[in-house]
C-alpha cells in the first residue's frame, strides 16, 4: 500500500486520470482507479498500455479537470489535474465530486 | 490545468491594444512561455528572479517561469529610492533582475522587453515540471509601516492552499475580464494572478491607476470584475461625483459589464464605501481581508452582507465595518496581553492559523509560534456569528491614561464632518497621559475646518477621553503606494513641526 501524503501527484493505471493529493487520509487505505493502484511513476511509463485520456473537461462518468473528490469516512480529497474515464476509489468506495463553495471572487 | 481546461481562453491581455505588453496570450501561451523563461532563468544560473517593474504580461510570465524554474520570484517595489533598492537588491546577489529602471544590480540585467523575447523563444529542451511543495515560490517585501521591510517566505504549499480553499478551478466563464490595478509587489498582485488564472478569468493590467483610465478599461475591455485598494476608490468616486457628491452627467459612473468590485489591502473609510455603492448599485462588493504572511486572503465580507447593509439592517450596517468570515481552511482567535483568548467580543490581539499562513521570513525565525499561530499585530474582535472587525495595527493603538483607544474609530467620525478630505490619528507623548491624541486634517477642497469645531464633533460622537487635544491641518498625509497610512511619518512629521 502506498503511503499517500498531501501533495502527492497519483496517476491512473487505467485511464488518464490524474490526481494531487489535498487532504491525507486519516487512516491508511488503497487507493484504486479503474481497478488498478493508483501510482507515482511519471506518466511516460506503461504509457502505451492505457487507454487515451478522455478529451476536454471529462463530462459523463469520469474524473472531471479540477473537480475536488472525497472520501469521507477518511477525509481524503484529491483534486484532478488530468481527466480520465474512470473516478478514483479508496479501499472499493468511489470517491465522491465535492461541491463548489460559492465564495465570492476576493482577488 | 487551466491550459488544458480553457485552451482557447485568453489569460492575460487586452484584446483592444496594440501595446506589446499587453498582448493577449492564451493559457496555453503562458504555459509555453514560462517553461521558455525557466530554459532561461537555467542558462544564465540565476538562484532568483527579480522583478522590478509594472505590471503587466512580463511580471505573467515572471511568476510563472521561476515556478517552472523552481526558483523564488523576488517583486521590488519600483518606486523606492536608488539607494534603498541597492540594499535590497544586495540581498539576492544571485538573481537575474527584470527591470527597465537600470537598477543598481551588481548581476545580469535584462529589460522587460528582453525578457518577453526569451519568453517568446521555443522551448523543446525545457525541464519537466518538478513539484515541491517546500520550494520557496515568492519572497515579499512586507510594505514597512511601522519598521523597515522584511521578505516574507512564501512556499508553494502556502499559495496552493490559498487557491484551493478559496477559488474554484475554471469558476470563471469566457466572458469574465479582472481588471487588476494593485502592483505586482503587493501580495494582491500575486495572489490574483494565481487565482485568476485557477478561475480561467483574463487578466487586464492597468499599470498606474487614474480614475479616467481606470473607467475607460472597463469600458473598452468589458471588464466584469475588479481589485482596488481603498485609496483607488476614494480617487474613483471623488471623480465621478465630486466634493458635492453630484454626478457629472447621468452616465458619468455607467459600468455596464462590472460585476464584482474587491476592495482590501487597507481599512476603507465608510464614507467613501457608502458613495461607492450607491455610484455602482449594480455591482457586487467584496472586502477582502488579509495579510502578506498569510498568502493574501483570510476573510471575506461579500455581496450579500453590502446589500443588507445598504438596506437600513442596522446589524448588518455594522458588520459593512468588519472585514467578514474566516476562509474555510483558516481559524482565528483574539487575545488578551497575557495570551489568554478572550471570550466571544473581547477585543485584544488576532492570531490567525490555517494552512495558507505562513509567517516565515527571510533570515529570522518564524513568527508562527508552536500550536500553528500567527499573530497578525491587528488589533480586533469577532462577533456572535463569526465576523471579524478589525480595529488596526496594534502598534498604532493609542494608550492614553492606560486605556486603548484605536486610531480607526476617531478617524471614521472626523471623515464624517464635511470639511474633513482625510484624517489620521496618531499618539503623542504627554506627560499627564503617558500618550495624548492628535489628529492631521486634510481639509476638503472649498471647506474651512476648525480645530475647535472639529473637537466638538468628535466629543459629542464619541467622548472626551477619545477627542483629539491636538488638531493640526497639511495638505497631504504620507501614504505607501498601496494606500496604507505611514503613521510613523504622521509621527515624525508632528513632532517636528508642531
Amino acid at each position: 500500500m502506498t503511503e499517500i501524503a498531501a501533495g502527492q501527484r497519483l496517476r491512473s493505471q487505467a485511464c488518464g486520470t490524474e490526481v494531487i493529493v489535498v487532504r491525507a487520509p486519516d487512516q491508511p487505505v488503497e487507493l484504486t482507479c479503474g481497478g488498478s493502484p493508483m501510482t507515482a511513476e511519471p506518466a511516460a511509463a506503461g504509457a502505451a498500455a492505457r487507454p487515451k485520456p478522455a478529451a476536454g473537461g471529462g463530462g459523463g462518468g469520469g474524473a472531471q479537470l479540477g473537480k475536488r473528490y472525497l472520501d469521507e469516512p477518511t477525509g481524503l480529497e484529491l483534486l484532478c489535474t488530468k481527466p480520465g474515464s474512470e473516478v478514483p476509489a479508496a479501499d472499493g468506495r468511489a470517491l465522491t465530486l465535492k461541491a463548489a463553495r460559492p465564495l465570492p471572487a476576493s482577488d | 490545468m487551466a491550459a488544458s481546461g480553457h485552451p482557447d481562453r485568453v489569460a492575460v491581455g487586452r484584446l483592444r491594444s496594440t501595446a506589446a505588453d499587453a498582448a493577449p496570450l492564451s493559457y496555453p501561451d503562458l504555459l509555453a512561455r514560462a517553461r521558455a523563461g525557466a530554459v532561461a532563468l537555467r542558462e544564465r544560473g540565476a538562484t532568483e528572479l527579480v522583478y522590478l517593474g509594472v505590471s503587466g504580461n512580463a511580471f505573467a510570465q515572471a511568476l510563472f517561469a521561476s515556478a517552472w524554474a523552481g526558483i523564488p520570484l523576488v517583486p521590488l517595489n519600483y518606486r523606492l529610492g536608488r539607494d534603498q533598492l541597492a540594499e535590497l537588491l544586495g540581498r539576492h546577489a544571485g538573481a537575474l533582475v527584470v527591470s527597465d529602471l537600470e537598477p543598481p544590480a551588481r548581476g545580469p540585467v535584462l529589460t522587460t522587453g528582453a525578457w518577453d523575447a526569451l519568453c517568446a523563444r521555443p522551448a523543446a529542451d525545457a525541464d519537466p515540471w518538478r513539484d515541491d511543495q517546500d520550494a520557496t515560490a515568492i519572497l515579499l517585501y512586507t510594505s514597512g509601516t511601522t519598521s523597515a521591510p522584511k521578505a516574507a517566505v512564501l512556499r508553494h504549499r502556502h499559495l496552493t492552499s490559498y487557491l484551493l480553499g478559496s477559488v474554484e478551478f475554471g469558476a470563471a466563464d469566457e466572458t469574465h475580464a479582472m481588471l487588476v490595478s494593485v502592483p505586482p509587489y503587493h501580495i494582491a498582485g500575486v495572489s490574483n494572478l494565481l487565482s485568476n488564472v485557477y478561475a480561467g478569468r483574463r487578466i487586464v493590467y492597468l499599470e498606474s491607476f487614474t480614475p479616467e483610465g481606470w473607467l475607460e478599461s472597463v469600458r473598452d475591455e468589458g471588464v466584469t470584475h475588479a481589485l482596488l485598494v481603498p485609496t483607488m476608490l476614494a480617487r474613483l468616486t471623488e471623480h465621478l461625483a465630486g466634493p458635492d457628491g453630484h454626478l457629472a452627467g447621468p452616465h458619468a459612473a455607467a459600468v455596464p459589464t462590472l460585476r464584482n468590485l474587491a476592495y482590501g489591502g487597507a481599512k476603507m473609510p465608510a464614507p467613501v464605501l457608502e458613495r461607492a455603492t450607491r455610484l455602482f448599485p449594480a455591482v457586487d462588493f467584496v472586502n477582502a481581508y488579509g495579510l502578506t504572511e498569510t498568502s493574501s486572503t483570510i476573510a471575506v465580507l461579500g455581496p450579500d452582507d453590502h446589500r443588507a447593509a445598504l438596506s437600513g439592517d442596522p446589524v448588518a450596517k455594522a458588520r459593512l465595518g468588519s472585514v467578514g468570515k474566516l476562509l474555510p481552511g483558516i481559524e482565528a482567535q483574539v487575545r488578551a496581553p497575557d495570551g489568554a483568548v478572550m471570550p466571544e467580543g473581547g477585543i485584544g490581539d488576532v492570531f490567525v492559523r490555517g494552512d495558507q499562513v505562513s509567517g516565515e521570513y527571510r533570515g529570522t525565525a518564524s513568527a508562527v509560534d508552536a500550536d500553528g499561530w500567527l499573530a497578525t499585530r491587528d488589533r480586533g474582535w469577532i462577533d456572535d456569528e463569526g465576523y471579524l472587525f478589525i480595529e488596526g495595527r496594534a502598534d498604532d493603538t493609542i494608550i492614553r491614561g492606560g486605556e486603548n483607544l484605536a486610531p480607526a474609530e476617531i478617524e471614521d467620525v472626523l471623515l464624517d464632518h464635511p470639511a474633513v478630505a482625510e484624517a489620521a490619528v496618531v499618539g503623542i507623548p504627554d506627560e499627564q497621559w503617558g500618550q495624548d491624541i492628535a489628529a492631521v486634517i486634510v481639509p476638503r477642497a472649498g471647506h474651512a475646518a476648525d480645530a475647535g469645531e472639529l473637537q466638538a464633533w468628535v466629543r459629542s460622537r464619541l467622548r472626551s477621553a477619545k477627542t483629539p487635544a491636538v488638531i493640526v491641518f497639511r495638505d497631504s498625509l504620507p501614504h505607501t503606494p498601496t494606500g496604507k497610512l505611514l503613521r510613523r511619518e504622521v509621527l515624525a512629521d508632528l513632532l517636528a513641526n508642531p
